[in-house]
């Protein structure tokens, strides 16, 4: 028995066993999924039903406290918040959803390409990487929206552009690990052609990361566009959104603090929500793979 | 079992569990004496690492170790008890009174720290020497004792200028520097070239017979220590199955566990057709070896009787076996059977 | 491969990258449909004045031309002058730049104050209470945007307690004591989740490092295991650490364009935005190329130092 061996056996494995390793459900699993849950049903809610029209403006309503008849308050326009966060959540997942999907469409393939042909290829694609890595998300943005003028698609293009590299970085690092083992190099030996190779050796390997990363980048997206519409640079007005909600409740945090703790948590939580469940993924299917950064 | 009064490394009762039940090790017990090579042999599964990082009081923290494992060096007045003492404790005698050669040369060394001062740290953590330079001049006596090149430059080197088989002797140099009296290797030359093993048996051997220190060779390979030791321990399911002489263990196996080993170690051992002789069945999971005997699963020998745990039958002063159904004939007449 | 050859080779891709990068910024801001002379000058500007203002700003050259030239007024630093407000660019950032500087370098000192003693806490007690309980705070901090932490560190020191300065920014040479308390709360803004981020990735490295051999043949040979961590798992762990600062250092940056805004300090991240704002592009063209210059900077560097610091890079190619 090796020293592995030893630790492993301690550990809960079998020192015989090699690969796949049971899939534990655990803590962050549950809380995020519960809390991604939870937004998504908000979202899905908001389409039917809100407390109050989100965007109807109220002048005797003003920067109400939390009461019966507004559960959370209204803004300095009368504008119910709590209608405000549900409608808002759209807005969140959207930009999520569509950013994430999009950096996954372009990066993913990309990577795999980077992973399984030569030299030159990899290189190239890199150093294609490392050009939009010269482009943090948020500057991306700024500049489209210089560009373009500030709306949602702006926001998540830019911020779907900037996620490629990680995808790129993330699947290329673990196709190249894929292309290394022997069962892979048995194929390639046998004259199985790349496309086969790939669909069926590597993709189902590197699954999991892409899963994990983009629960990760989802929470990104959901910062990026909350610090965009902060700026004034993202969803524009009358369409509820998280982040602009803090801009407008910057100048009344003597008179209203509330304004700013409500859309405040929802980010925080959205974001934490798909944090952990990212963590949770990546506990779950597979409790050996470390933090690749 | 052997006579205590001289034993360097005193195992009594050892037994190490998970923190989830699980049974890694059961009741093993053996001494080592002071100039003695003992090997202890076993597969993959069968706690033979367990054991050697339990002597050295290295066990993660989710195992628990119960029994006594004590260290006596030669002319001391008392003993050194590894099993349940403070961190602070165990590590005074790490280094000092025993040391160990683990199997991974290429990842055992600090890849950041050059080589001299690795070394030099093991005698100036116990104070073996005055002062770092003394430290610097005995590491690098020690690298050339163990046939580094060049040892005074060596010195300055880091870990990734050395093949596997030199950064292997440069942890045997750390293991010997303050003259130990017991050495644990772990399956020290299990990943080297076979053309490098035998220089590195050799000086292990070398190093410890300078001293007159204890040797427990940790190995799964038979030949190895069919040369290199005297006594062997043969381990399985975690326990000690048999022990006795090099010599009689191999030639006359009584348990048949051992003798399933002997048969597949002789590679003149074919039956009709060609076929190598193999222990039918796999090593169960850690922790999950039968009751009672833990090999009788595996034992085409085995009946009803093997569900009591066998009790130890001593064939001497420190060997034995624990088997109802041991071996009678020797190994040369199985050789004639055919399968 | 020799250092210097490997250096050099890092600075070709690092020149490389900028000059492609440069192409990128240049090629989307002149694609841009619309005319910035007559934006300047108004709807109701006539075509003579309107192409007398389009030669004064050079945009009736090619675009190779233009691009060009682009280069090199950066590279003499004489970027000329904004097409909407007439200011010289030029002397704008440089009276920006240090104050952003200032922001970003005291944010860095903050989080990495926080990340380290907190990440070697989460690492070495990881199974214990205090290390969970770390872990989820620094949870929460990941998860809350700058922007909000400004915010809220605003309603508490600023509004609640009144001891801050809710903002604004004053030079440090002429009231250093009210420079220091307008740069408390943005600072710890920036820092404060940067450390958050920080910690964890010093928590993987150290825990990573704490299951190498080599930390194992030290306790061996006689080291308490805090000792051994320290004395062997340092400088192995930093080796990451130090690479991840460097990716930290672009992000500060970019946040502290954030954090200038809530705290109205008129650092280049407030010139940015609000050049967007009024469409002020040849200025936004300047100051994204300027940022983009740091960060791949900041890259090349730590690329150089992570060579210089892991000795097996040095012999291997």
């Amino acid at each position: 028995m090796t020293d592995t061996d030893a630790r492993r056996a301690v550990a809960g494995g079998s020192a015989s066993r090699v690969k796949r390793n049971r899939r534990q459900w655990n803590g962050s699993l549950v809380v995020g999924l519960v809390l991604v849950a939870f937004i998504v049903i908000m979202a899905l809610v908001s389409f039917v039903w809100t407390p109050y029209d989100a965007t109807r403006v109220d002048t005797t309503a003003r920067l109400v406290g939390p009461s019966a008849s507004h559960w959370l308050g209204t803004d300095r326009f009368g504008r119910d918040i709590a209608s405000q966060l549900m409608v808002g959540s759209r807005t969140t997942l959207f930009v999520g959803i569509i950013s994430v999907g999009l950096a996954a469409i372009i990066g993913v393939p990309l990577g795999i390409v980077a992973g399984m042909s030569g030299r030159t290829t990899g290189e190239f694609v890199m150093r294609l990487n490392d050009l939009v890595l010269a482009f943090p998300s948020l500057l991306l943005a700024i500049m489209f929206a210089a560009i373009f003028g500030g709306s949602t698609l702006v926001a998540m293009i830019a911020i779907g552009i900037g996620s490629v590299p990680s995808y790129v970085r993330l699947v290329r690092s673990g196709t190249l690990q894929v292309m290394h083992t022997e069962y892979v190099l048995a194929a390639r030996v046998a004259g199985r052609r790349a496309i086969a190779i790939g669909l069926r050796h590597v993709l189902p390997n590197v699954t999991p990361l892409i899963i994990v990363q983009s629960s990760v980048l989802f929470a990104i997206a959901i910062l990026g566009e909350a610090a965009l519409s902060y700026l004034g640079l993202g969803t524009p007005a009358p369409t509820p959104s998280w982040g602009r909600m803090l801009q407008e409740s910057q100048t009344l945090l003597f008179q209203a603090p509330l304004l700013a703790v409500f859309p405040g948590a929802a980010i925080a939580l959205a974001v934490l929500a798909f944090n952990m469940l990212g963590d949770g993924l990546r506990d779950y299917l597979d409790p050996q793979l470390e933090d690749r950064r | 079992m052997t006579n205590p009064a001289d034993e360097v490394l005193a195992v009594r009762g050892l037994g190490v569990t998970t923190a989830g039940g699980l049974r890694l090790l059961k009741d093993v017990s053996f001494g080592v004496r002071a100039g003695e090579r003992v090997g202890m042999i076993g597969e993959s599964g069968s706690g033979k690492s367990l054991t050697a990082l339990s002597i050295m009081g290295l066990l993660p923290d989710s195992a628990r170790p119960s029994g006594s494992i004590r260290i006596t060096r030669p002319g001391a007045d008392r003993a050194e008890e590894m099993i349940g003492r403070p961190e602070s404790a165990l590590s005074r005698v790490r280094g000092r009174d025993v040391a160990m050669v683990f199997q991974e040369p290429m990842t055992a060394l600090n890849p950041t720290m050059r080589i001299g001062r690795q070394v030099a740290e093991s005698m100036l953590i116990h104070g073996t020497r005055p002062d770092g330079r003394a430290a610097l001049a005995a590491a690098v006596e020690l690298l050339d004792a163990v046939g580094i090149p060049d040892p005074a430059r060596a010195v300055q080197a880091y870990p990734h200028q050395f093949s596997g088989g030199q950064r292997q002797r440069i942890v045997l140099a750390l293991a010997l520097a303050n003259d130990p009296a017991l050495i644990v290797c772990d399956e020290p030359t299990t990943a080297l070239d076979v053309t490098v093993q035998a220089r590195v048996v050799n000086l292990i051997l070398r190093g410890v017979a300078e001293r007159n220190a204890a040797l427990l060779f940790v190995t799964h390979d038979l030949a190895l220590v069919a040369s290199a030791c005297e006594r062997v321990l043969v381990m399985y399911g975690g326990r000690i199955v048999e022990s006795g002489p090099v010599n009689d263990v191999f030639s006359r196996p009584r348990h048949r566990y051992t003798r399933g080993l002997v048969d597949a170690s002789d590679m003149r051992n074919t039956d009709a057709r060609g076929r190598l002789a193999t222990i039918p069945g796999t090593v169960p999971a850690a922790g999950r070896f039968p009751i009672g005997c833990v090999f009788r699963n595996r034992c085409v020998f085995a009946t009803s009787a093997c569900e009591e745990t066998p009790s130890w039958t001593a064939t001497g002063d420190e060997s034995g076996y624990a088997c109802f159904h041991p071996v009678d004939e020797p190994v040369a007449e199985r050789a004639r059977e055919s399968a | 491969m020799s250092q210097p050859v490997r250096i050099a080779r890092r600075a070709a891709i690092f020149i490389l990258t900028l000059i492609a990068s440069s192409v990128v910024v240049f090629g989307l801001m002149a694609a841009l449909p619309g005319d910035p002379a007559r934006v300047a000058l108004g709807l109701d500007a006539t075509p003579a004045s309107v192409a007398a203002l389009r030669h004064e700003f050079g945009l009736d050259q090619p675009l190779p031309i233009r691009f060009l030239e682009w280069w090199r007024s950066l590279v003499t630093l004489d970027f000329g002058q904004s097409y909407v407000t007439h200011a010289d660019i030029g002397s704008e950032i440089a009276d920006r730049i240090p104050v952003t500087l200032i922001l970003v370098g005291a944010a860095l000192i903050i989080a990495m104050i926080i990340a380290v003693p907190m990440g070697t806490v989460m690492a070495v007690r990881h199974r214990k209470l205090s290390g969970v309980v770390l872990s989820a705070a620094s949870q929460i901090g990941v998860a809350v945007p700058t922007f909000l932490a400004g915010i809220l560190l605003v309603a508490l020191f600023a509004v609640g307690l009144g001891w801050l300065p809710a903002n604004g920014w004053t030079d440090p040479d002429v009231d250093f004591i009210m420079f220091l308390k307008q740069l408390t709360l943005p600072a710890l803004a920036l820092g404060l989740v940067q450390g958050a981020i920080m910690a964890r990735y010093v928590r993987s490295s150290i825990l990573d490092v704490q299951r190498q051999d080599y930390i194992r043949t030290a306790r061996a040979k006689g080291l308490p295991p805090s000792k051994a961590l320290v004395r062997h798992g340092m400088r192995n762990a930093a080796i990451p650490v130090v690479t991840v600062l460097a990716l930290q250092l672009a992000y500060l940056l970019i946040g502290a364009v954030v954090v200038e805004r809530v705290f109205v300090i008129p650092g280049l991240g407030s010139l940015l935005i609000d050049s967007v704002s009024i469409r002020d592009l040849n200025v936004v063209q300047d100051i994204v190329m300027l940022l983009v210059a740091a960060v791949l900077l900041i890259n090349f560097l730590v690329d150089v130092l992570y060579d210089v610091i892991d000795p097996r890079l040095r012999a291997a190619t």
